[in-house]
């Protein structure tokens, strides 16, 4: 076991566990934060998505011990009042069908237009392919990224 | 390592006590961690059950319980809003509530089979209903005026002279009233909220990340725990070195049970670590079978000479002989894994005074009486909890990774979660079974279809047909058999049991009958239809009009055959009391065929949520068109040989065409739409790509057939 200090959502949380541990892990099992949902553990299907210093990362993959003074946001920290842009466009298009996979999806969606938010639709494609979501919402995820980026220009 | 106490269920309860006090409580809590007891504790001081659908608080806020395990079908939103329209609620007053297994009061407390709606339609409405009635008799009451002069409007009773009184207001009064026996039901014209787009009630909860499914539940105490089982079917342990494990870092115990190793631990990282040292050996214990041996023997079945026979009408044998034009067609589908994307998962804690369950579970009861069963001991001694569940497609149906983990909580004396990797899941399903079909059409010299045979072959499929689906009813020669071998590879309902590939094979065939009697695939199909309307042939349970409808609706949307530089495939298929038809197009775009779109037009009755149902046709359009695409398990002496997706692929965004959903609106009672939209799919794909390329495709998946060798297909959203 080690004692790491990373920055989550703004705070810094102070864990000990052993240096290999996921970063998912160490949300859901020390931090609380279940936002971040285990879905395959190899970075294949993006329900572990989080923000770490702005980019969309798998965190399934990524040992706590490679955090170091990076700054992790999970879908918990996107917002405060859960009122980000991506967040709300997700409720007005009504996205999710069993809703596990959509905090991974809002991740990459943020991340994505928070560097551009104008988007072609092969940007759109190309960033959310990445995450797999078995009930078949691309449709609404699709419509959505376009409404939230509307909203943000 | 830190415990949690946020995210526990009991914390969160205490929290909304003291943060809102009193009645409120439980209506803060509309996650599904708010357990049905929390509600009614904090709701009697004042609000008032009407019955088990719904109380009402003297604040206005409105409670329904929605009974049914919610998977992403919607039921937690669509059940409500019909309660609510018959109560003449203000929706936005509703606050929705996951009840927990409660047999006394609800009926049917499971989501399989696309069957809860028509089945509750009904009682949801009566629920609404009741509590309206006696809520307007309570104001009559009080303002000593006689019922008839009383109307209601989104959460008040209204007076003909202007005067109104809320729900809430007339809650305690109500609760007075004795209970009507028989109440009016709104004419489906007064539908206020019924038919329109309602989004998610727990859209707020998914989309900021609150703890929702069963993996989000953790308790302090808890220990977590994951179960290394047979990785192949027909084998079982031989012997085991947990000594390694054990010793590894927050490793509490390693306990062996049945065929399986339990690591338990403090975290599941470590309880991940501790079991690549574990040291298993497994030895034969029954068939070990791969999927070469399964293709073998679906082609010895499909020669044999006896099968059970699910229907016989006329002499086919005759009609056979007597055929101009004789087409003989196979299809074969591989075994699914379910993937949902909530891996299996389930906390128990079994004490000496009771078992508690707490998870994702399609079938409750089923979860229950396995465990008592297990257990010895009464179903009364177990509270089953429902958490929202991360998917369940039929995989959540079974009962196994309940029961174990309440074994291994009596074995290890403990509260404790079990959890399965995505490996554990798809080497230890319930597979989609692998079936192989052989379709036989007569047609004589005219084109008219006087022989039809099916028989169907399955591994643990039971009957692989659907012997009183179309076109029976309109041929008057035409025999349906089916063989199943039993093997040791488990399998169960996978969503829209076998019609989910069935469906494919039967709308692909019909396309060739249907040219090789030189008609429009379209045509052919309604000139059957009428016939089996004229002159029915045995027993018809699909209905001709509604069939008809959903065919002539879809043609018309998609402009079926009008279409210059594109192709088109048809495909229809009435399951689970609905009716979908669908037609996909294929364009050529930089010299690639390419699917760029699907039309859909549905018949469900009456539409509850068109939100919901919109996308429950349009997610099992992708999901059939994913699955007939790419979807295999293979076994090689009994083990899967896809464990994860990486190489079991599920379709992705940039893979999905356009698709356009269009209901027939008829204004008859609801039927379920949870799986009714898949099963046309890998019929109307197949078919168009024959149309736009020549080739036919018999087996799926589609992307690993000889017949697609070459053809890049592309997919356009």
């Amino acid at each position: 076991m080690a004692a790491f200090s990373i920055s989550v959502n703004g705070e810094t949380r102070n864990v000990d566990v052993l240096p290999d541990t996921p970063l998912l892990w160490v949300l859901r099992d020390s931090l609380g934060l279940v936002g971040t949902k285990y879905g395959c553990g190899i970075a294949q299907c993006g329900a572990c998505t989080v923000h770490v210093n702005g980019t969309a990362v798998r965190s399934c993959s990524l040992p706590v011990s490679a955090v170091g003074s990076n700054k992790v946001v999970t879908i918990e920290g996107l917002s405060k009042e859960g009122d980000h842009p991506v967040q709300q466009a997700w409720q007005e298009v009504d996205v999710p069908q069993c809703g596990y996979c959509q905090a991974g999806q809002i991740m990459s969606a943020a991340a994505l237009l928070a560097k551009n938010p104008t988007l072609t639709e092969d940007q759109i494609a190309t960033a959310m392919n990445g995450n797999i979501c078995r009930c078949g919402t691309y449709h609404r995820i699709k419509e959505a990224v376009v409404l939230a980026s509307s909203k943000m220009k | 390592m830190k415990t949690l106490t946020k995210t526990s269920r009991r914390g969160f309860i205490k929290t909304g006590l003291t943060a809102s006090g009193g009645l409120v409580l439980g209506f803060n809590l509309t996650s599904a961690f708010a357990s049905i007891e929390s509600i009614t504790q904090a709701a009697f001081e004042g609000a008032v059950d009407f019955n088990s659908y719904l109380s009402i608080s003297p604040d206005d806020v409105i409670t329904i319980f929605s009974p049914n395990p919610e998977l992403g079908q919607n039921i937690k939103t669509s059940f409500p809003m019909v309660v609510a329209e018959e109560l003449d609620a203000d929706w936005k007053k509703v606050k929705v509530v996951q009840a927990a297994l409660d047999t006394k009061k609800y009926e049917r407390q499971l989501t399989g089979g696309s069957g809860a709606v028509p089945h509750s339609w009904e009682r949801l409405r009566k629920a609404g209903a009741t509590a309206r009635q006696m809520l307007m008799e309570a104001a009559a009451k009080r303002w000593k005026v006689p019922v008839s002069s009383l109307a209601t409007n989104a959460g008040f009773v209204v007076h003909t002279d202007g005067r109104k009184l809320s729900y809430g207001a007339l809650a305690t009064e109500a609760a007075g009233v004795p209970v009507p026996t028989e109440v009016k039901l709104k004419n489906p014209k007064e539908f206020k909220l019924i038919g329109t787009a309602v989004p998610n009630v727990d859209n707020k909860e998914m989309v900021t990340g609150k703890p929702l499914y069963g993996l989000d539940f953790y308790r302090e105490g808890m220990m977590h725990a994951m179960i290394q089982r047979p990785p192949a079917f027909g084998t079982k342990i031989k012997s085991v070195d947990a000594s390694a494990a054990k010793a590894m870092p927050g490793i509490v115990d390693v306990v062996t049970f049945k065929n399986n190793v339990a690591i338990v631990g403090k975290s599941t990282w470590e309880i991940m670590k501790a079991r690549k040292v574990l040291k298993v050996e497994y030895e034969k214990d029954g068939n070990v079978e791969s999927t070469t041996d399964h293709d073998k023997l679906f082609k010895e079945l499909l020669d044999k000479p006896e099968a059970t026979v699910r229907r016989k009408d006329g002499d086919v044998e005759a009609a056979f002989k007597n055929a101009a034009t004789v087409i003989k067609r196979e299809y074969q589908c591989p075994f699914l894994s379910h993937a949902p994307m909530e891996p299996m998962n389930f906390f128990a804690h079994v004490k000496a005074d009771g078992v508690e369950l707490i998870g994702p579970t399609q079938t409750p009861d089923r979860a229950r009486n396995a465990t008592a069963t297990l257990l010895g001991i009464s179903p009364d001694k177990i509270t089953v909890e429902l958490t929202r569940l991360g998917g369940g497609f039929g995989r959540r149906l079974q009962a196994d990774y309940v029961v174990e983990a309440a074994e291994l909580s009596k074995l290890i004396n403990a509260p404790v979660k079990v959890t399965w990797s995505r490996e554990d899941d798809m080497m230890g399903g319930s597979y989609r079974p692998a079936v192989r079909y052989r379709f036989e059409a007569a047609l004589d010299a005219k084109g008219n279809l006087i022989g039809y045979k099916l028989r169907g072959v399955g591994v643990n499929a039971g009957n692989s047909t659907r012997e009183d689906n179309f076109p029976s009813g309109a041929v008057e020669n035409l025999l349906i058999e089916s063989i199943d071998h039993q093997s040791p590879i488990t399998t169960g309902a996978w969503r829209a049991p076998i019609t989910n590939f069935l469906a494919f094979a039967e709308q692909a065939f019909l396309d060739e009958v249907a040219l090789a009697a030189k008609k429009d695939p379209v045509q052919f199909r309604l000139e059957l239809l009428d016939k089996a309307k004229q002159s029915p042939v045995g027993a018809i349970r699909y209905d001709i009009d509604r069939t008809k409808a959903v065919i002539n609706l879809v043609a018309e949307k998609s402009g079926w055959g009008k279409k210059k530089n594109l192709a088109q495939g048809f495909s229809v298929y009435f399951s689970h009391r609905s009716y979908v038809a669908q037609v996909a197009e294929v364009e050529m775009k930089d010299g690639n065929p390419t699917l760029t779109r699907i039309y859909a037009a549905a018949d469900c009755g009456i539409v509850i949520n068109l939100s919901g149902a919109r996308q429950q046709v349009m997610g099992g359009i992708v999901d059939g068109l994913g699955h007939a695409l790419y979807g295999q398990v293979t076994f090689k002496e009994g083990a899967a040989e896809q464990r994860n997706f990486n190489n079991y692929r599920l379709i992705r965004y940039n893979e999905v065409p356009k698709v356009e959903v269009h209901f027939v609106n008829n204004g008859i009672d609801p039927t379920g739409l949870g799986e009714p939209a898949l099963p046309p799919t890998g019929g109307a794909v197949a078919n168009a790509i024959f149309q736009a390329t020549g080739k036919r495709l018999y087996n799926q998946p589609f992307t690993l057939q000889e017949e697609l060798k070459g053809v890049k297909l592309g997919q356009k959203m």
